[in-house]
Order: C-alpha cells, then sequence, then structure tokens
C-alpha cells in the first residue's frame, strides 16, 4: 500500500503547543528520554565487563577513564538516569492496576518521582565514595 | 473526498491476537529490572574501585554470574521493546522505520552477547 493512502484528510489538533508545561508531563517526556539515555548508556557498563574480559591492562585503563571527572559525570548522570526512569516505571506499574489515576496522587507521584531519585542518587555515591 | 481512514475499513475484523504481546513483555523485563537492580546496588558496592582479581572473584560465584546475566537479557529486551515504541512514535517513513528498528534489533543483540560472553569468560576464570 502507497504511503499518502494511510492518512485521511483531517484537521489536526493542535497539540504540544498550547500546553504550558507541567509537571506531570514532564515527568513523561523525561521518562522517555532517561530510557533513551540508559539505551546507550549501558554501553559503558558493556565496554567495563569487556574490558574485565579483556585483561588487567586493558581493565585498568578503562577504569582509569572511568575514574577522571568526566568518567565520574557521565557515571553519575546514568545512576540518577536509572533511578528516574525506575520511578516512571514503577507508577506505571500503579496505574496498569487501574490505581492512582485521582489527580493529586498523580501529582504526588510525579513529585516522588523528581525527588526520590536524585536522593538515592546521592546516597548511593556517598556510601560507594566512603 | 472520503474521510474514512484504512483502519475504520478493518475494524471488527478480528485481531491478530498478539496486540498486547509487545506491552506485556515491557512490564514483565520491567519488573525483573527491577527485582534485579538490587542486585546491582549490592554488586556496585563489591565492584566499584576494585582490581581485576576482586572482580573475576565475584562473577565467579554461580549466583552473581546468574543474576547479572539474568540482568542483562532483561535490561536488552527491555530496551529493545522501549527503543522500537520511540521509533514508531516518530519515524513515519515506512523504509527508515523498518530499517531503525532492524538497526534497534542488532545493536540490542549485540550489547546482550557482548554482556553474556564478559560474564561467562569472568565466571569460568580465563
Amino acid at each position: 500500500m502507497s504511503q499518502h493512502k494511510l492518512k485521511a484528510a483531517r484537521p489536526l489538533s493542535p497539540h504540544l503547543q498550547i500546553y504550558s508545561p507541567m509537571l506531570t508531563m514532564m515527568m513523561s517526556i523525561m521518562n522517555r528520554l532517561t530510557g533513551v539515555g540508559l539505551y546507550f548508556g549501558i554501553l559503558i557498563f558493556t565496554w567495563w565487563l569487556m574490558a574485565a574480559a579483556s585483561g588487567p591492562a586493558y581493565f585498568d585503563w578503562v577504569n582509569s577513564l572511568l575514574d577522571t571527572m568526566l568518567g565520574k559525570l557521565v557515571l553519575l548522570l546514568a545512576t540518577w538516569g536509572f533511578f528516574h526512569h525506575m520511578f516512571g516505571g514503577i507508577r506505571h506499574f500503579i496505574w496498569d492496576f487501574a490505581k492512582g489515576f485521582n489527580l493529586a496522587t498523580v501529582e504526588t507521584m510525579a513529585r516522588i518521582g523528581v525527588v526520590a531519585p536524585i536522593m538515592i542518587t546521592g546516597v548511593l555515591w556517598y556510601l560507594l565514595c566512603s | 473526498m472520503s474521510y474514512r481512514t484504512p483502519l475504520s475499513n478493518v475494524k471488527g475484523l478480528g485481531t491478530a491476537n498478539e496486540g498486547s504481546e509487545h506491552f506485556w513483555r515491557q512490564r514483565v523485563t520491567g519488573l525483573a529490572n527491577l527485582l534485579l537492580s538490587v542486585f546491582l546496588v549490592y554488586a556496585a558496592f563489591h565492584l566499584v574501585g576494585q582490581d581485576l582479581t576482586t572482580v573475576k572473584a565475584f562473577f565467579q560465584n554461580p549466583l552473581h554470574f546468574v543474576l547479572s546475566t539474568a540482568f542483562v537479557m532483561s535490561a536488552t529486551y527491555h530496551m529493545r521493546l522501549g527503543m522500537q515504541v520511540v521509533i514508531e512514535d516518530y519515524v513515519h517513513n515506512e523504509g527508515s522505520k523498518i530499517g531503525l528498528v532492524i538497526l534497534n534489533t542488532f545493536y540490542t543483540a549485540f550489547v546482550a552477547l557482548a554482556g553474556v560472553y564478559s560474564l561467562l569468560k569472568l565466571s569460568f576464570g580465563a
């Protein structure tokens, strides 16, 4: 079937451009962004595993790169992205059970989704570095 | 001008009975990732800043190997499903879409194989 026949000539509603940004909307966008980030970020984790499987010299070199300021910054961002995406996923699990659609609950869950990943990342890094 | 879409022409003709499979697998792999994240945090405390001998010893523990491998497999499958939805949402040219969805499968399969191979090698202690 040719491409143009798939689309009926209907007017489109102006969607994204007429809404002012809301927390729940930003959290939805962030869930997708962190997902895409982790999709590529897992390469660091895989690279580290392959380095370990390659031998001590290469492993030490990769570890020294990850130990630089830039390396740590990327790993910190990946840790935060992981927990942010996880909390986004937990909210979706709750919605999957047809629970938590009350607007106040949705708003509270969104706020938890912002704060908790930052706190967990901070505590985890503090414990790992000390 | 007809306002009927191709979708409305086939509505009511029955389903292919696999519509929810993608959604369901996204949830199951997501749940697996959630549970395995506890192990990931545990692993981070044993592996961060350690030398290769310690890292090898960690993965030579059968339970550590099994849980790490489970995470690599579940995470890459979850990635494949998620990125496919992103591609289908934003790429509307049929050729590019199919090409990118295939590339997505190749990329995630590579990450999965690279991870599993490395874990096997570390675990068997070569």
